[in-house]
């Protein structure tokens, strides 16, 4: 599979989006009143952002913590004091996630922080990722739970070498929708024409990379709050929804997995209490589908099957359980289940094997060393295996497959063929984020160095 | 089929404090009193419900406490049905390990340190867990789930392990241990909306009761057996709450109505200042819940 994904420029590969996903939700929905009970309903949205350096990522996200009302009177305060010191004309919403610009500015690593607001319809997290010409190991960690990637674009500048990366990342993590903001609309006296042709720049480049993204295109300033929060008065040809309406808006019901069922046992819940005797549960969290009492299961790697004979919580059975949940399975059979084992149903289960082709962004100063053993860690489960091949590399600029170069350093992504000690149930990573993701460890110094996607 | 944020949040949670049971020989929860540590509390007995929590509570015992803290937590221990360990500051200072700091501003926030590494070296704790928010403040922004301490309990946060989907490397050379973060995802808000779901029991302190309070430094100081007023330091009878619990000696109290979890939601949703800025935040308005219904939130 991981061939076709490369260095295809033919035409009609199918990254180009279906017109109806480039036709903005116009749903108007009511304002809901602010109302306890709604508020405990709302939905969790995650989202990274990705941009290059000076394309006003911090401003932006400044600007929806502040127009969401999400920032505190003496946080406020304070970047008023430093905007005012510094000289500048207008608060500075980018002081508001100063803390990795300074980092930036220092020369010192820099790294994803979280940032969180909500309205009353959804709560966000936000992976905050600051542009940076060596940042690809940040987004991809960013990236890694994202349901949304806001991918910025100065519209001065138009499509770039780096939005070419932080689309072909947002892919390769399979981050389900894709908003393209066309930054700084200002500059260019907003121009409908000049945003048309960075939409279909943008359109042109992706279609090299294979992908079922849901894309969306907005026309912003984040200086100047247009599109960000309020639809634009300087841009009426823009039919709206602004960026944090299409925001509380994207349909993520879908972008879990909800066909095969998938559960990694993690731990073995044995009261060891009179009221509960024999009682041995499989406490996990769902990745995949859905699971009921009465289902027929499959625990692999050993292949026993047996059937559910209750999902249970603290606050009591449930009759069904789909991801992201948590929750503990008892079984009708005594079959012996330990972490690490994975219980699914039906006809698609995972590939239970010692043989693992994937793709790895490298996070580590040090390079992967060909033939070098490693420890992984794949949902629940710890192995050890060894590289046996680096296939290719990508040229994250060009994407275009680098054969016969095996040095694989920071930053960098490669096709590898790994062998492991043990079997692992392996899903395809574009099936299941969740239970097709592993990381590599490097077993001297025990850190994370690579982040593999299963092909 | 999607949760609802607070579901999520809570699932999220579970399945971190089941990653520590799992991954580590020996954790710990760190439990202060406050809501945070309820939360995580609560949380735990969730994660491995009809069984115990599978390690022990530990209070770091200032000294400095209200009473209701004490009581609270002693009938909290027992609905939990958990261990708890309690290592006290006053025992680090008779040890000579730590010097009581002087002055009117004394505190013992800084001294729970060395109280805290001391106890997780002698009971050979492999992983503290913690209630801490990535929310609280900017330094916190960037801590991971699983946050990694050196063999000197040391925190490096330019050189963090990187965090991807939902695996958790707890790998560790011997003498090092970890620090967990269970709700490093929620916030403020999340935390009161869960609590009011749940209907977990919370210290009276958080309700508005009435008090003798002075001001220093722009906060409200509760008048207590640790702490008095200095000869110019007015002392009033006011009717006040706490945001947060810890020391009595340096926890600012803020003058409040809210007697519900309804009341304290409405009030943080209301709120302008981040609950670590304990400042007098007279700057609350109605104007500021005005500007925010117009806005459509809140
Ligand atoms: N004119 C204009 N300037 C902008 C806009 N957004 C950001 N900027 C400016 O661009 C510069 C870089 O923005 P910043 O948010 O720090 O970029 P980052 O490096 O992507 O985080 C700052 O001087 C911002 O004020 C915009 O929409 N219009």
């Amino acid at each position: 599979m991981g061939a076709s994904r490369l260095g295809l420029r033919a035409a009609g590969a199918s990254f180009i989006p279906h017109p109806s996903s480039l036709i903005l939700f116009l749903i108007v929905m009511h304002e809901t009143e602010f109302s306890t009970a709604g508020y405990l309903d709302m939905e969790l949205l995650r989202f990274t952002t990705a941009g290059s350096v000076d394309d006003g990522k911090s401003t932006l996200i400044g600007r929806l913590l502040y127009d969401s009302k999400s920032i505190f009177e003496d946080q406020y305060d304070a970047i008023v004091a430093t905007s005012e010191k510094r000289g500048e004309d207008h608060v500075n919403l980018a002081l508001l996630t100063d803390g990795l610009r300074a980092e930036r500015e220092q020369g010192i690593t820099i790294d994803v922080a979280y940032r969180y607001f909500a309205t009353p319809r959804r709560k966000f997290i936000v992976a905050d990722t600051p542009g940076h010409i060596q940042y690809t190991r940040n987004m991809v960690t960013g990236a890694s739970t994202a349901n949304a990637a806001i991918i910025l674009i100065d519209a001065r500048h138009g499509v770039i070498e780096q939005t070419r990366r932080h689309a072909y990342i947002a892919s390769l993590l399979r981050i389900p929708h894709v908003l393209v903001c066309v930054n700084k609309m200002d500059l260019v006296e907003w121009s409908e024409a000049r945003f048309n042709e960075i939409r279909t720049q943008f359109i042109e480049m992706s279609a090299q990379i294979d992908s079922n993204l849901d894309i969306h295109f907005l026309p912003i300033s984040a200086l100047l709050g247009d599109n960000v929060v309020d639809e634009s008065q300087n841009m009426k040809w823009f039919g709206g929804p602004a960026l944090l309406h299409l925001l509380e808006t994207l349909p993520i019901e879908n972008d879990l997995n909800r066909s095969e069922a998938r559960f990694s046992v993690q731990y073995v819940v044995r009261p060891m209490r009179a009221d509960f005797h024999d009682y041995r549960g499989y406490a996990g969290r769902v990745s995949g589908g859905v699971f009921r009492p009465g289902d027929t299961v499959k625990i692999l790697p050993s292949g026993q099957t047996s059937t559910i004979e209750s999902i249970e919580t603290m606050d009591g059975p449930l009759d069904y359980a789909f991801a992201p949940m948590s929750v503990t399975i008892r079984l009708k059979d005594d079959v012996d289940i330990s972490r690490g084992d994975m219980i699914v149903t039906g006809d698609c289960p995972p590939l239970v094997t010692q043989d693992l082709e994937i793709m790895v962004c490298w996070l580590a100063d040090r390079p992967l060393q060909a033939g070098g053993k490693y420890a992984i860690k794949h949902t629940t489960r710890d192995g050890r295996c060894v590289v046996k091949s680096v296939d290719y590399k990508v040229d994250i600029n060009t994407l275009e497959k680098v054969e016969g170069d095996t040095t694989v350093g920071l930053n960098d992504i490669a096709r590898l063929t790994l062998r492991t000690t043990a079997p692992f149930c392996a899903d395809h990573y574009r099936r299941n984020r969740e239970t097709g993701s592993l990381i590599l460890i490097d077993e001297a110094t025990n850190v994370t160095v690579g982040a593999g996607m299963i092909l | 089929m999607k949760l609802s944020h607070l579901k999520e949040l809570e699932s999220e949670s579970i399945f971190v404090l089941r990653e520590v049971a799992a991954q580590f020989e020996r954790p710990v929860l760190l439990f202060s009193g406050g809501k945070d540590s309820i939360l995580v509390s609560h949380l735990a007995r969730k994660a491995f419900w009809p069984a115990k929590i599978p390690f022990p509570l530990m209070h770091i015992d200032t000294g400095h406490n209200f009473h209701e803290t004490i009581s609270y937590r002693d009938e909290w221990i027992t609905h939990l049905d958990a261990k708890l360990i309690v290592r006290s500051v006053q025992d680090s200072i008779n040890q000579g390990r730590v010097a009581e700091e002087k002055g009117p501003n004394a505190s013992r926030n800084a001294l729970q340190t060395v109280t805290l590494v001391d106890a997780l070296e002698e009971l050979k704790f492999d992983c503290a867990i913690g209630g801490a928010r990535r929310d609280e403040e900017k330094a916190r922004a960037k801590e991971r789930f699983f946050s990694h301490r050196d063999e000197f309990s040391q925190w490096d946060p330019k050189n963090q392990r990187p965090e991807l989907w939902n695996l958790f490397n707890g790998r560790k050379a011997v003498g090092e241990h970890f620090r967990v973060f269970p709700i490093s995802n929620w916030t403020e808000m999340d935390v009161w909306q869960y609590i009011m779901q749940e209907n977990i029991h919370l210290p009276s302190l958080y309700f508005t009761h009435e008090r003798s309070v002075f001001e220093r430094d722009g906060m409200l100081l509760a008048q207590t057996e640790f702490l008095v007023p200095r000869a110019h330091e007015k002392l009033t009878d006011r009717w006040v709450r706490f945001r947060t619990i810890g020391d009595a000696t340096c926890t600012g109290a803020v003058e409040s109505p809210a007697n519900s979890l309804e009341d304290i939601i409405s009030e943080v949703a209301a709120s302008r200042t981040t609950e670590r800025g304990t400042r007098a935040d007279d700057k609350r308005s109605e104007a500021a819940m005005e500007d925010r219904k117009k806005a459509g939130y809140f």
